[in-house]
């Protein structure tokens, strides 16, 4: 564990040196908050609320599969990630410090999206749906970090930045991350339940409101978390066996 | 007490046989240096014996046991290629970060100190100069108080006076009984450093010998001439013919030019000239098999 701890510290001092990635991943949920959310439903406290987690799950989402999309793939390229496998200690402590240090930089790209509902609109929840809600962020990261790591470990860099947008785009509004439950066009409603990002947004709306999970959506987060992680430990495998084999 | 060994141990890419049945033994407190022209699979032996890669014949041990054992490489230090650097870390992070991988690493000061680097502890690596960023990648190497370090070239492409810091430093190491294995594609450096050299090209193992008796073989001169008619004469090493140039081999250039003359063999265009290293490597490699394609080192 304290290996760990020094990999994440390495993560985030690399991670805070570029401040204006962690300005990127704040930057589309915020200003998706303040261009649709605040004069859309800003003065409805219950529209607002689940609008708010919408983009709570779209700030994770952007946050994870590019994070982990481009950065994994980038450090790939690089020798010092073989020289890192010279050191008297296994493959698992980067990993969970690289998971940790993006669990830290999701949190973090959240503050915006929550104090502009705060500040802004009427959306309010307790302080057991609030805690609830940041327990289910770390839920909802499992899926979108392993498709992160899946990109990562299985597409070289250039290719990992265009996937990981093709890839982001169709399920944020696919999931119906920018309609509020039941709202969306009646297609997206159709497919929604078969995206990650549906389930993952039910989940949060949950967390905050007064809202029942549909058993599709909850049953398809679990398929995509089990597919996605066989994926992302394929890809690993394959990038290890190509090059340290 | 062997700390690193390499038994038969054979490496293929795909079609490209990299290391061919190479035994060595590298034994505590020895400086050896590993003399290669590039290709020759200096880098796939070092990467063997770290555990980075798996031979795909025989084995290697590092102290006593499977490179790829974590615990085989506490006592272990290797130096990152400096180009992977990460740019954003200040140096005193990046050697904080490397020590904590160790039991009882160097302090930071003591250790940059060492390798001239006090005064640049703030500086983020991607701000230093080539030579400032080889030196720290060879001072990572040192952070874990290693009894043995793995350098592949430290000192290529810098200039004399940081050349000169990484040889003390290396040398100091070694005094205090330290083992080092560095390879080098100059026979200088490892003159300068090294009481032993394995000779490697082609993947396999040419050479194994004390500093001056490899200095003895591949010290050839070349030289070309002119001629239609060349008779068989002592002291040639080989002898290569472009068109009607001839280009021999030689370890006494002097004896062979006397001989030629004396011989009176009709030449013109005579030219003496030292051979790289590299030549004089494809000459002893040319006599144990057929000179066949360059074998490229993946990286």
């Amino acid at each position: 564990m304290q290996y760990a701890l020094a990999h994440a510290r390495y993560q985030l001092l690399e991670i805070v040196r570029t401040p204006v990635a962690v300005f990127g991943s704040a930057f589309f949920p915020a200003a998706a908050m303040l261009f649709f959310v605040v004069p859309a439903v800003g003065d409805n406290a219950v529209g607002a609320t689940y609008a708010t987690a919408a983009m709570v799950t779209f700030a994770v989402l952007s946050a994870n599969v590019f994070q982990y999309g481009i950065g994994v793939a980038e450090d790939r390229a690089q020798p010092w990630d073989p020289y890192l496998r010279t050191l008297p200690v296994g493959p698992t402590p980067r990993f969970v410090g690289r998971v940790l240090a993006g669990l830290c930089l999701t949190y973090l790209s959240l503050l915006p999206v929550v104090l502009i509902a705060a500040l802004l609109t009427e959306a309010r929840t307790t302080v057991a749906g609030f805690a609830l809600a940041a327990a289910a962020v770390a839920v909802v990261s499992v899926p979108f970090t392993l498709m992160g790591l899946a990109i990562g470990y299985a597409l070289p860099s250039k290719a990992a930045i265009v996937v990981a947008q093709l890839v982001f785009f169709p399920l944020a509004v696919g999931g119906g991350l920018l309609s509020a439950p039941g709202q969306a066009p009646a297609f997206i409603e159709t497919i929604a339940p078969f995206l990650p990002t549906r389930g993952a947004v039910e989940l949060m709306w949950t967390a905050v409101g007064d809202f029942r999970p549909e058993p599709t959506s909850m049953v398809m987060l679990g398929v995509w978390i089990v597919a996605l992680a066989g994926l992302a430990g394929w890809a690993y495998r394959r990038d290890e066996g190509r090059r340290f084999s | 007490m062997i700390l690193a060994r390499a038994e038969q141990a054979t490496r293929r890419y795909g079609d490209v046989l990299a290391l061919d049945q190479v035994d060595l033994d590298v034994p505590a407190g020895e400086l050896v240096g590993l003399l290669g022209p590039n290709g020759a699979g200096k880098s796939t032996l070092l990467n063997l014996l770290i555990g980075l890669r798996r031979p795909t014949g025989g084995r290697v041990l590092l102290f006593g046991g499977d490179p790829r054992d974590p615990a085989r490489r506490r006592q272990v230090g290797v130096t990152p290629q400096e180009t992977g650097l990460p740019g954003t870390l200040r140096v005193g992070e990046v050697v904080d970060f490397v020590g904590a991988h160790f039991p009882d690493p160097v302090p930071r000061a003591e250790l940059l100190d060492r390798f001239g680097l006090a005064d640049l502890a703030r500086r983020q690596t991607g701000g230093l100069s080539g030579g400032q960023r080889r030196r720290l990648a060879v001072a990572l190497a040192f952070v874990g108080r290693p009894r043995l370090v793995l350098l592949d070239e430290p000192t290529t492409g810098l200039d004399v006076e940081a050349r000169r810091t990484l040889w003390d430093a290396i040398r100091d190491f070694h005094a205090d009984g330290g083992t080092v294995l560095l390879t080098s594609h100059y026979l200088e450096e490892v003159e300068a450093l090294a009481q032993r050299v394995v000779v490697i090209g082609q993947g396999r193992v040419l050479a194994d010998d004390t500093v001056s008796a490899i200095r003895g073989v591949v010290d050839l001169r070349r030289v070309s001439l002119t001629t239609d008619d060349l008779p068989t004469l002592p002291h040639v090493v080989r002898v290569e013919r472009d068109r009607d140039r001839v280009h021999l081999l030689t370890g006494d250039a002097d004896q062979l030019v006397r001989d030629l003359v004396t011989a009176g063999v009709a030449f013109r265009d005579l030219e003496v000239r030292p051979t790289s290293l590299e030549e004089a490597f494809l000459t002893i490699t040319a006599d144990s098999r057929p000179a066949d394609a360059d074998v490229p080192t993946p990286a």
